[in-house]
């Protein structure tokens, strides 16, 4: 019949009216920023610095070995190492800043650090007042603890803890 | 009374800025608000339906046909052509015709005839009955037009 | 204390009171007259703002998600922000568009839309305008519309536009006779064009319980479903939103209007949809008076109100469920099926009329309609059969 087929159409956005109420399942809509949206345990976003322990200064495992520094496509991670009173290289930076305005997000850094000191975070909610000051990144704002790199890749932080402690061992042991 | 004289130069003033205006779009509109004032005089001599079918058929249907003639057929630049005086002759000839008729009739020689408003049903009523025949022969020639129309965008049978 | 007549009696106080204080018979009937346009706007433009953020939650609902809900309990302040974001854009006017027309495209919409809410009737004694006309003067009021829309396209010197109202045009245009055409049974029947004399025709029982709605008797309820169709075509919604849809000619004829205009060609569609549901109840639908005689004790306002939410519902649902009709596919629907459909249903009418009104009456029209329905149907059949896509792919 004419018309049928519209009338059978009617039915089903009414009956999805209706379910939509009580059915919760069938709206994917997720109210931000009451709700967060669970992140997969890969993405990522802007890079970070991890530091073992509490001490954000003494467990920074960075070294400035100035790997990531060089490896970086936009060239936006500047290190300056410390140096001791007899000007030798100590094996912690003293200036790490990233100009997170420019970060492609690419984790190139994080893929070539020999040390798994910088590693990709998941922040997305980095709106700022005015263009430049706020999205250059220093070491304080950099730094983030283990466990908080536990909570955001499992995985990835479990194998790291491991590769540490087979390196640590391997040290050891020679 | 007032109300009766500013619609009385708002048609005028409309009319002569239709016949006259150059720029063709502003004409038709202009036309459409002439059509609203003479609707509106309708309606000061309580015939409301005439009225409202002016506004229904006019406006709605005729002002709409002149609108498209006017849209459909692409007018490059306006030319302004002088006044055609053989015409402005001739209207001047029947304006004069037509003022010497008005002010020949005295005032007062045909008596205002106490009309009550026509009631639509009665007006339905007179249609059908002692009108019938002017009814069929106008429905017949709105069918000859909408048959006309229908074969002239027809396609051709290959 | 009648509920019904709360309003009326308001009015008459106020005017009482005006007369007593010593104004003039011109100023009370001024007055009188500004408090019916008063009232008609204040109803309507709340509805307009209910309405445009009711619609969008409806149509979340059916899409499986969220409609507005930030700016107020349930989003239901959203047309505030509405109002707030139309009121401060800056109305941009194209160098080389007609600034006259331009300007007074949206002007004669709205006016013309807002005339034909006036000669419904929203209760008992509660017509704004009472003439002997009443449904001419809707018709003849929704003729500027039209203009409107081609005015709106001339006036942005614009490619678009002009494509957008030449197809609104045609669209008006075609179903304008369908909407009349439907419209004519009832004023047939009911033997006059004003619309108070056609709600009490309907308002009588049957046992008490079935009114006698037009939209009850067969030919009733094609004419109405005819006369809704068309509704949905004159205020341009979907399925009939070519003119303006938004994926093909941005917004058409309303292209170049930004802020307040577009919020007025907006609140004009909206208003030519609240008239044509209104006339659509006061035609077929019994227009105040409530369906059953014991439940006449609610006033005769809240009746109209409610039989109009159902009408505006259905506008919505129905958007919410068809996809945008083509061009041709409109034209043909209006006159290879809605105008032979809408001829049958004064002939049905004719028929149960003269049989009396009653069973026969009955049997009769529904047969003329159903048979008169099915041959239609063939004209707009295309044969297309609608088989499960196949799909190829590269080997």
């Amino acid at each position: 019949m004419f018309g049928a087929g519209i009338l059978k159409g009617m039915l089903v956005t009414a009956s999805n009216f209706f379910r939509s109420y009580y059915v919760k399942e069938r709206l994917t809509t997720i109210p931000y920023p009451e709700e967060q949206r669970i992140t997969p345990d890969r993405s990522r976003t802007i890079p970070f610095l991890v530091y073992d322990g509490e001490d954000q200064e003494a467990g920074l495992r960075c070294t400035a070995c100035c790997i990531c520094e060089k490896a970086c496509p936009p060239q936006i991670i500047y290190i300056v190492p410390s140096r001791d009173e007899k000007n030798r290289l100590l094996k912690h930076p003293k200036v790490f800043d990233i100009d997170t305005s420019v970060c492609m997000e690419c984790g190139i850094c994080s893929e070539v650090c020999p040390f798994e000191a910088i590693r990709m975070d998941q922040v997305f909610e980095l709106s700022t007042r005015e263009r430049f000051e706020s999205l250059l990144l220093h070491k304080s704002d950099l730094a983030k603890s283990n466990g908080y790199y536990h909570q955001l890749h499992p995985t990835e932080a479990a194998a790291d803890d491991a590769k540490r402690a087979a390196a640590a061992a391997r040290k050891k042991k020679a | 009374m007032t109300l009766l004289v500013i619609i009385a130069i708002v048609t005028l003033a409309s009319a002569l800025a239709a016949a006259t205006l150059g720029n063709l779009m502003h004409a038709a509109l202009n036309l459409v608000l002439s059509f609203l004032g003479v609707a509106a005089f309708y309606f000061f001599l309580d015939a409301e339906f005439v009225g409202l079918v002016q506004v229904l058929i006019y406006v709605g249907a005729v002002a709409v046909l002149i609108v498209f003639t006017i849209l459909l057929t692409r007018r490059d630049e306006e030319k302004k052509n002088g006044l055609p005086w053989g015409g402005v002759l001739v209207a001047f000839v029947v304006f004069g015709g037509l003022i010497w008729a008005i002010v020949k009739t005295p005032i007062n020689s045909i008596p205002t005839p106490h009309l009550a408003t026509l009631p639509v049903h009665r007006i339905g009523q007179i249609l059908m009955t002692d009108y019938v025949w002017p009814l069929q022969a106008v429905g017949v020639l709105l069918t000859a037009a909408l048959v006309g129309a229908l074969i002239l965008v027809m396609e051709e049978k290959p | 204390m009648d509920l019904d007549q709360i309003f009326v009696i308001a009015k008459q106080q106020v005017l009482a009171w005006l007369t007593g204080a010593g104004a003039s018979v011109g100023v009370v009937q001024v007055i009188s007259s500004l408090i019916n346009i008063a009232a008609v706007l204040a109803v309507f433009l709340t509805l307009f703002a209910l309405i445009s953020v009711i619609e969008r939650k409806v149509l979340a609902r059916i899409q499986n998600r969220y409609g507005p809900n930030r700016v107020g309990p349930f989003g239901l302040l959203q047309p505030v922000a509405d109002g707030i974001k139309m009121l401060i854009k800056e109305d941009i006017v194209p160098r080389r568009a007609d600034a006259i027309v331009h300007f007074i495209a949206p002007v004669v919409m709205c006016a013309a839309a807002t005339l034909t809410l006036c000669v419904i009737p929203y209760g008992r004694n509660m017509t704004p305008v009472a003439i002997d006309g009443g449904v001419l003067l809707f018709f003849a009021a929704g003729a500027p519309a039209e203009l409107a829309v081609f005015m709106a396209g001339w006036g942005s010197n614009n490619k678009y536009s002009m494509l957008g109202a030449m197809r609104a045009i045609a669209q008006m245009v075609s179903y304008e006779l369908p909407l009349l055409l439907a419209a004519l049974p009832v004023v047939m029947i009911t033997g006059s064009l004003s619309p108070d004399e056609i709600v009490a025709a309907q308002g009588h029982y049957s046992f008490g319980t079935v009114p006698h709605w037009f939209a009850v008797t067969p030919w009733g309820a094609v004419a109405f479903l005819l006369f809704f169709i068309a509704g949905l075509v004159e205020s341009n919604r979907t399925p009939f939103d070519l003119p303006e849809g938004e994926s093909e000619i941005v917004a058409g004829h309303m292209m170049e209007y930004s802020g307040f205009k577009y919020a007025l060609f907006f609140m004009a569609e909206y208003f030519g949809m609240f008239a044509v549901s209104g006339l659509g109840v006061t035609l077929f639908l019994g227009g105040w008076t409530s369906p059953v005689s014991w439940l006449e004790w609610i006033p005769s306002y809240i009746w109209f109100f409610l039989k109009l939410s159902v009408l505006l519902l259905l506008f919505l649902w129905i958007r919410g469920t068809l996809p945008r009709l083509r061009m041709d596919q409109v034209m043909s629907f209006a006159w290879k099926f809605m105008l032979p459909m809408a001829f049958v249903c004064i002939v049905a009418a004719a028929v149960w009329h003269y049989a009396g009104r009653g069973l026969i009456g009955w049997v009769w029209s529904l047969a003329i309609v159903v048979v008169a329905y099915l041959p239609l149907t063939k004209l707009l059949w295309t044969g297309k059969q609608f088989a499960v896509r196949q799909y190829r792919f590269a080997e």
